[in-house]
């Protein structure tokens, strides 16, 4: 559904920021990227998005690279979460998912506008902000404002449809994130592919069915959480031993970094 | 996720609009009527319905409105009706560019616009008499517009050029190249001026500072079509810009064709304020604050804001020249300084409400 071969971006001074990424999201899976600041994985989001045009390799959705596909058609089928998204004008919260309908203006699809909106709203736990300024809210509600207008833009896709999110749990709180991670889990049990860039491994091993490990532009691991979170890896990729609990979760040695340092 | 706490209706663009539509076209009409039947010779209503049965042909206008007839359509109605078009046009395309520059700041001066078309005319006005010799008289009346017209598009497509690497149109870098561009037409402006007669130098002044005062018959058929039109265009561009104020990213996202929505932007807001300052000369203000009394009164979403600066601009521009030429008869003040006075402490009014709302971005 998503696809990356053999992958390579560059920034416009010619330094590659990706190199030769390899991977694929099917219908109905989460991937999780994951990998230290500057390893590449928002740069992968973008590739894949189309917003970035891959120097060499290819990133395909659907099995049509992404250059092929006209805007609109494409926007119907995939949305796009990105980190922080800043207002120039204050547009109040419905107004903004309301902006998720745009690629359904002038279709059949645009009668359930209205519903879409609404259902949106209380998807992503925002229903009760609808009336507020988008500028007033705080970061984690500002986040999920723009979860639901990408749902907004979902509803109604031909399937599969593909979710790309990046650090969407990056200002929520505990409890927003279990419901964000739930919620990624319903999308894709009902059929959509879903890529989201995440910092926290434990919510990388809850969310995903299989996990890419970026380390300085190339993928250094992909496979099933089990196989992948492991603390050896992980150490070599973020230069810090990690512990495996005994219920599976890891967790940073903060303190055994502290005392290995120099 | 957690279940909202309730299923409320808030307020959507799609049903504000009719709203919108009655209100500011409501508006407008008040403000011709009141264009028409004031100012330093006041017209009477019934002179004003007498004189439009008369060019209607369905009834012969009475004796006794010959003089107001007479008023009505040589002076008022051409300058009345300039004022909306151009008022029109300047708000319209001012909204279009805050809404592209995601910048509350920005209007069409912005690229360029008031700065080309300026210097274009005071090169007209005062090298005129030298290239064209004794047929820059004739050519007088058409010579300082078609001059402003060109002038203000030269310098958008300048502007436009430098800021524009690779086919993509970096926002900011066209905001720095207007401002440089805007300075170095400034500069040969002044040296212009500099070698100027004293006449010459009352001339540029006048058009500096705008006037309707120069309002025929001929220029309306001409503003219309530069003016509404594109006005019109914007009016499509309304959800495109929606999805922009999200950033561009956010945009390309939803299907928009970020590019051709900037370039068609840039193009039909050129085009309508260049359009508006050829008959009128510089006009400040209308771009700049119009849109943001709309946003205040009714909300940000271009489907509002769009159309009902449209209207709100031709109201005000109406009324700021009947202002010019009531306030001060049997002189005229240029309508440039009439927005200008009237614009300026709005304008810092409505900082300190934005500051002290939360809202400095």
């Amino acid at each position: 559904m998503i696809e990356a071969e053999a992958l390579t971006v560059r920034a416009p001074g010619g330094r590659a920021l990706l190199r030769e990424v390899s991977l694929g999201v099917a219908p109905g899976e989460v991937m999780a990227v994951v990998g230290p600041n500057g390893a590449g994985k928002s740069t992968l989001l973008r590739a894949l998005t189309g917003e970035l045009r891959p120097a060499a390799g290819r990133a395909a959705f659907a099995g049509r690279a992404l250059r092929d596909w006209p805007p609109r058609a494409l926007a119907q089928r995939r949305a796009v979460v990105s980190q922080r998204v800043a207002l120039a004008f204050p547009l109040t919260v419905v107004e903004v998912v309301a902006i998720g309908r745009l690629p359904w203006l002038g279709t059949p699809e645009a009668a359930r506008d209205e519903a879409a909106i609404g259902a949106a709203l209380r998807r992503a736990g925002v229903a009760a902000l609808a009336g507020r300024s988008y500028a007033t809210l705080s970061g984690g509600e500002q986040q999920r404002v723009q979860l639901a207008r990408a749902l907004a833009q979902l509803d109604g896709a031909p399937p599969p449809a593909a979710l790309l999110l990046d650090e969407p749990t990056a200002s929520l709180d505990a409890g927003h994130r279990a419901a964000l991670l739930g919620l990624l889990r319903d999308l894709a049990a009902a059929g959509t592919a879903v890529l989201v860039v995440l910092h926290d491994l434990n919510e990388a091993g809850f969310v995903a069915d299989r996990v890419a490990v970026l380390q300085a532009g190339g993928c250094v691991g992909l496979g099933p959480p089990s196989e992948v979170l492991d603390p050896g890896l992980l150490r070599r990729v973020y230069g810090l031993p990690f512990r495996r609990l005994v219920d599976g979760a890891l967790l940073p040695d903060f303190a055994a970094a502290r005392s290995a340092a120099p | 996720m957690s279940a909202g706490a309730c299923d409320l209706p808030a307020p959507r663009p799609a049903d504000l609009l009719p709203r919108v539509l009655l209100g500011g076209g409501a508006l407008l009409l008040a403000a011709l009527l009141a264009g028409l039947l004031l100012g330093p010779a006041v017209v009477s209503p019934a002179g004003l319905l007498a004189t439009v049965l008369d060019r209607l042909g369905l009834a012969p206008l009475p004796a006794e409105y010959a003089r107001e007839a007479a008023v009505l359509m040589v002076v008022r109605a051409p300058r009345v009706l300039l004022a909306a078009l151009i008022g029109g046009g300047l708000a319209s395309a001012g909204a279009v560019m805050q809404g592209l520059f995601r910048n509350p700041l920005a209007d069409p001066g912005l690229i360029g616009v008031s700065s080309g078309a300026a210097l274009a005319v005071v090169a007209a006005i005062v090298l005129g008499p030298a290239v064209f010799g004794s047929a820059a008289g004739r050519l007088g009346l058409w010579l300082q517009p078609v001059a402003a017209f060109g002038g203000g598009l030269v310098a958008v497509a300048v502007v436009a050029r430098l800021g524009t690497r690779q086919g993509v149109i970096g926002v900011a870098t066209l905001l720095l190249a207007g401002v440089a561009v805007a300075a170095l037409c400034n500069a040969l402006l002044g040296m212009l001026i500099f070698g100027a007669e004293d006449r010459q130098v009352r001339d540029v002044n006048f058009w500096l500072l705008g006037s309707l005062a120069g309002a025929r018959w001929p220029q309306l058929p001409i503003v219309a079509l530069l003016v509404l039109l594109p006005a019109l265009g914007l009016l499509g561009l309304a959800r495109p810009l929606d999805a922009l104020a999200l950033g561009e990213r956010e945009a390309f996202h939803l299907g928009v064709p970020v590019e051709r929505v900037k370039r068609l932007a840039i193009v039909l807001a050129a085009v309508a304020a260049s359009g508006g300052v050829a008959f009128s000369g510089l006009i400040g203000f209308i771009g700049l604050v119009v849109p943001h009394l709309v946003r205040l009164g009714l909300g940000a979403g271009h489907r509002v804001v769009l159309p009902g600066s449209t209207l709100l601009g031709a109201a005000v521009l109406v009324l700021a020249d009947l202002a010019a030429r009531s306030l001060a008869a049997p002189a005229e003040l240029p309508v440039g300084v009439v927005t200008a006075l009237l614009g300026a402490p709005f304008f810092l009014w409505l900082l300190r409400r934005r500051a002290a709302m939360g809202e400095d971005a």
